[in-house]
């Protein structure tokens, strides 16, 4: 029966962060978005391309977060959590 | 030679090696202390030892050390730069010095207006240990930004700072501002300007950490292909990295090298943006006005009463 709890455990565990990745779609819109219209004004005026350039990277780094957001909890999905949640478990049933 | 210019030399190559001192320490406590792993595998900082306090130990991790040794290193580089420093430069290293002293200076009167000019060293020291920090992979150690209590630090002290620029305009408007523009909104200005310090402390550690998970978990796929490619020959043919050998390079070079790097000018230039968009100049001066009218009108009366 234990044996069955820890695999649950596990599994939603891997199937959780799976899910949280998810969040990757966004950002990977929203920068795509931000360089296709950069690529559009430094067609449009290709002397402003160093403070466009800077700007895009500044903007990018602020659309990235969510998805870092994903990538953390991920992260603690798998390496953190079922030790965490495995321990409680059997101090609770198995101790 | 003369005297002069041979104690020249020898204080410079002193300052070198003192440079160089920090990082080769670094690489020999790594070696020493990493313990013997399986195959490639992500982990986190390494627990040195503890040092006993009153509610609970406080651990010395491989990210401290590897930061405090960083510090040290970037010390004497600056100092390495800076020795013989003359009005008119004959040194190549003073010219880039200067050089990065101007663009900093320029940077921070830019983005952060007149009034923050002192921010120019602040902002200059974020940028220095952050970059290097992150670069610090390059030579096989761990990087102190990729764990989430030094970039959290960092993150700290700036809203630290935020929250000073903001008070400074008298703690009342500060209070003022978390109910505008409707006062239901609240919770909700509470939240954000809590959630400051944390994305900046997840975007950088993020970032680097991703690299690093992305940098293991396809030199674990080469491996694997190597040898699945190679797995019917004897083993002194099979034992060839043969996939392994340039390809993680070129990866590296954008996760090590220019994501390091751009993580450290995002970190500071959302610093810049955050401290000095926290601080309303007008309100300041009108608060600063009205108190010097009040004591000055104090004064006055005090005098007026002598009388």
């Amino acid at each position: 029966m234990l044996e069955l709890a820890i695999g649950i455990i596990l599994g939603c565990c891997a199937l959780g962060a799976g899910v949280a990745m998810i969040a990757g779609v966004g950002p990977g819109i929203g920068e795509g978005n931000a360089v296709g219209k950069a690529c559009e004004a430094i067609a449009r005026q290709p002397e402003s391309k160093s403070s466009v350039t800077s700007t895009l990277l500044m903007g990018c780094a602020v659309a990235e977060t969510t998805g870092l957001y994903a990538l953390v909890i991920a992260i603690l999905l798998i390496f953190v959590a079922p030790n965490l949640l495995v321990n409680i478990l059997t101090s609770t049933i198995g101790g | 030679m003369s005297r002069a210019d041979l104690k020249f030399k020898v204080i410079d190559i002193l300052l070198v090696i003192l440079m160089i001192l920090p990082l080769v320490t670094a690489i020999v406590l790594t070696i020493l202390i990493s313990p013997p792993s399986q195959g490639v595998e992500i982990t986190g900082a390494l627990i040195l030892f503890e040092i006993p306090m009153p509610l609970q130990n406080l651990p010395i991790t491989e990210a401290q050390i590897n930061s405090w040794l960083v510090m040290l290193s970037i010390f004497f580089l600056c100092l390495y730069m800076t020795h013989g420093i003359k009005d008119r430069p004959t040194l190549k290293r003073q010219h880039f010095a200067e050089w990065i002293v101007e663009k900093c200076e320029g940077m921070v009167g830019e983005n952060m207006g007149e009034y923050f000019k002192g921010f120019a060293p602040f902002i200059a020291s974020i940028i220095a240990l952050s970059a290097f920090s992150s670069l610090l992979s390059l030579l096989g150690l761990f990087p102190p930004t990729s764990d989430l209590n030094v970039v959290a630090g960092w993150a700290i002290l700036v809203f630290i700072l935020i929250t000073y620029y903001k008070m400074k305009c008298g703690p009342l408007n500060y209070l003022k501002s978390f109910s505008e523009p409707v006062a239901f909104l609240t919770p909700l200005n509470v939240v954000s300007e809590v959630a400051t310090p944390v994305s900046m402390a997840f975007r950088h550690y993020g970032n680097v950490l991703s690299g690093t998970v992305i940098s293991v978990l396809l030199a674990t796929a080469l491996q694997g292909l190597s040898s699945l490619v190679l797995g019917w020959a004897p083993d002194f043919i099979a034992s060839i990295p043969l996939f392994q050998v340039g390809i993680p390079g070129v990866l590296s070079l954008y996760f090590d090298i220019f994501s390091g790097c751009l993580q450290a000018y995002i970190f500071a230039m959302l610093t810049m943006l955050y401290v000095s968009g926290a601080f309303n100049i007008d309100l300041y001066e009108k608060r600063r006005a009205k108190r010097k009218l009040k004591k000055q009108q104090k004064a006055e009366k005090i005098i007026s009463e002598e009388k």
